[in-house]
């Protein structure tokens, strides 16, 4: 193989599956960054993966899956929100039991569709002009869909809105520090729904993105961890947009790389790569900042209530 | 002051066990009608679905011994798991631990050679410790490093699957199993006794009894167990008052990780007989064990119970699975609407809802 045809197709095949990884941590980006800890990205995309499945399935339109699935995922959210934010409950229990619900929903009403390929995914595009820039041009601006690229805007415009803008202010204040946000008439509790909403409908894309575009198709469980993988990420990005997506980006390049390991491993053993990989990224990151604490926001996973410290 | 009708909230100071035990009912039965709505609006029956799974699932004798198989690993890992959980550490990774206690289990049984009577002994304590060091991993990441447990517990879920599937694909794939990815047969001592004509392998059993008993007495009777409580309650004061929060984090982990290993022993040596798909060895019971736990309030006795009446799910599950066609995931549904419902009852815990006709005031 020449490295020209090496680069391309590492580069294109990182784009292609740094995707779902990217979209589902921004959402959980804001989930955090408003206080909120939100361990149902699995459960969240895989309701998106079965739901833009089955519409894109039923209807032969592609993109009205995508937006199914984003439509969905934020649906199913406001569960955990209502959980963590309304009853203040635990959040890393809503979260888990919102994931087992995921997975248990779309086990059930996936089977009539289980192992069945879409015939109708999401459309190839080239960039016209970009896709003419030599190596570069096939790798990143050829053979992928639109969603790939949507999902780098998103994570520009995200970072946008989270630091440049007053809503942004307002989600970390809410983040960081709820009683004080609360007392410059910030609405603590309308914050937190709005940013676990947008997390649902972030995992819900990354799931729908699965099912319509990366493989095209459906089956039990295709998720396969990567909601995991998104907590994960969350963290190696300290809850910077822009950093999950270097994040998201750097870990499925990684992901691919292993690939290469395929004549000295097991391809059972290959498989365990992506959550080796995870727990190697986390270790990296704690061993640099530990000093510094993580970067967390600071009221993650604590309800608030006016009035109670 | 008169009002016609008055609503008051106020803070509940610590519940009683009368308390607790109803609202927990309460949330199960609110789970279980919300379930029903499902099973309706999926064209099935409700009441035909709960009375084919409380018939399969108790009315009869296979019924309550297939109910009481299923409870066995949610009995040990769940008591492990209500340790964990008092050290405020997220156990998420039984399910990885069972499978490597199962993996230490099977390497004893077919190649250590061990003599008869002790084979069985040696295969509980290498799953033990298999499923020990495997959850000590993560508390040493989280006490050292400060990594977050859930993630890394999860992780090696996936670790310990793909371990499981290597081996039987490879290296301990049986040369008599004509091609599918399974050991060979554990030898006949190394498989476990089981009461006449039923799938209850009584060690695995006895074992979780008086791991149930010895577990309530350590947490609730002895230093140690104080010590635990109060690294997940309150990890300021044992700062202050010199309890190593890594020696007890990892102790916890070491207990948690070692019972789901023993269950991971139990499923091979006393259902199995030999190692095999990880899908087939264990059915989520180390996911199912979280809600066993929690819903026992980490009380090591009362997972007896509860770990009961998630048996009776899980055989449910395996009943309509039969009798109406639907997937076993279904189990999953309860399992996440019950977790739901029980932690959005405990509010109803910490606050008291009084509401009255007239009040002079």
């Amino acid at each position: 193989m020449s490295w020209e045809s090496w680069i391309v197709g590492t580069l294109s095949r990182t784009l292609a599956y740094g995707t779902p990884l990217l979209l589902a941590t921004l959402g959980e980006i804001y989930a955090e960054r408003s206080g909120v800890l939100n361990l149902g990205v699995e459960g969240m995309m895989i309701v998106g993966a079965l739901s833009a499945f089955a519409v894109a399935y039923t209807t032969g339109n592609p993109w009205l899956g995508v937006l199914v699935s984003a439509v969905v995922g934020g649906a199913f959210s406001l569960i955990h929100a209502f959980a963590s934010v309304t009853l203040r409950a635990n959040q890393v229990v809503s979260g888990l039991a919102l994931t087992m619900l995921g997975l248990g929903l779309s086990g059930v009403l996936g089977r009539r569709w289980e192992g069945w390929p879409l015939f109708t995914p999401l459309r190839e595009v080239s960039i016209p002009g970009l896709s003419k820039i030599p190596v570069l041009g096939p790798a990143l601006f050829e053979g992928q869909n639109l969603l790939v690229y949507i999902a780098v805007l998103l994570a520009v415009l995200l970072w946008f809105v989270l630091y440049k803008t007053r809503i942004g202010i307002s989600i970390r204040a809410v983040g960081e520090d709820p009683a004080t946000a609360d007392s410059l008439g910030i609405n603590v509790a309308r914050v937190r729904y709005l940013c676990v909403f947008v997390g649902g409908v972030l995992a819900g894309l990354g799931g729908g993105y699965l099912s319509v575009a990366y493989r095209p198709s459906w089956t039990d469980g295709m998720t396969a961890g990567m909601g995991w993988i998104v907590i994960a990420l969350t963290i190696f990005a300290f809850w910077n947009p822009l950093l999950g997506l270097v994040g998201a980006y750097f870990f499925a390049a990684l992901f691919h790389l292993s690939f290469r390991l395929q004549a000295w491993l097991a391809p059972e053993l290959l498989k365990t790569m992506p959550y080796v990989l995870a727990i190697v990224v986390l270790i990296v990151v704690a061993r640099g900042t530990l000093q510094k604490r993580m970067g967390a926001p600071s009221a993650l996973t604590i309800p608030y209530t006016r009035g109670e410290e | 002051m008169k009002r016609p009708t008055w609503i008051q909230i106020d803070r509940r100071p610590s519940p009683s066990p009368r308390v607790v035990f109803g609202i927990s009912l309460l949330a199960i039965v609110a789970a279980l009608v919300v379930a029903g709505i499902f099973f309706q609006a999926y064209g099935v029956s409700a009441f035909r679905a709960y009375g084919d799974i409380l018939r399969g699932a108790l009315g009869s004798k296979l019924g309550i011994t297939e109910t009481v198989r299923r409870m066995i690993p949610l009995l040990v890992i769940g008591i492990g798991l209500a340790v964990a959980f008092r050290a405020l550490f997220w156990n998420i990774g039984a399910e990885g631990q069972l499978l490597i206690g199962a993996i230490a289990a099977s390497g004893i049984a077919l190649f250590s050679g061990i003599p008869g009577p002790l084979m069985i002994p040696a295969m509980f304590v290498g799953g033990f410790l298999a499923g020990a060091l495997w959850g000590a991993v993560p508390a040493i990441l989280k006490a050292r490093l400060g990594i977050n447990d859930v993630i890394t517990t999860l992780m090696l879920n996936y670790v310990a699957i793909y371990i499981v599937e290597w081996l039987i694909h490879g290296p301990w794939k049986g040369p008599t199993m004509r091609g599918f990815a399974y050991s060979d047969p554990f030898p006949s001592a190394a498989v476990l006794p089981v009461i006449a004509g039923t799938r209850i392998h009584w060690p695995t059993l006895m074992l979780g009894l008086l791991a149930a008993v010895i577990a309530f007495i350590w947490v609730t009777r002895t230093r140690q167990g104080f010590e635990i409580r109060v690294v997940g309650e309150n990890p300021d004061a044992a700062r202050y008052s010199g309890i190593s929060q890594a020696k007890i984090t990892i102790l916890a982990m070491v207990v948690s990780g070692g019972l789901a290993g023993v269950a991971g022993v139990g499923e091979v040596a006393g259902i199995h007989h030999m190692l095999l798909s990880p899908t087939h060895i264990s059915m989520g019971y180390g996911y199912t064990a979280i809600i066993v736990a929690w819903l026992a309030r980490r009380n090591p006795l009362a997972v007896i119970a509860t770990s009961f009446l998630f048996g009776v799910i899980m055989r449910g599950g395996d009943v309509i699975k039969v009798s109406l066609g639907l997937p076993f995931q279904l189990v999953n549904v309860f399992n996440g609407l019950i977790l739901f419902f029980l932690i959005g009852s405990e509010i109803l815990m910490r606050y008291r809802i009084r509401i009255g006709r007239r009040v002079e005031a």
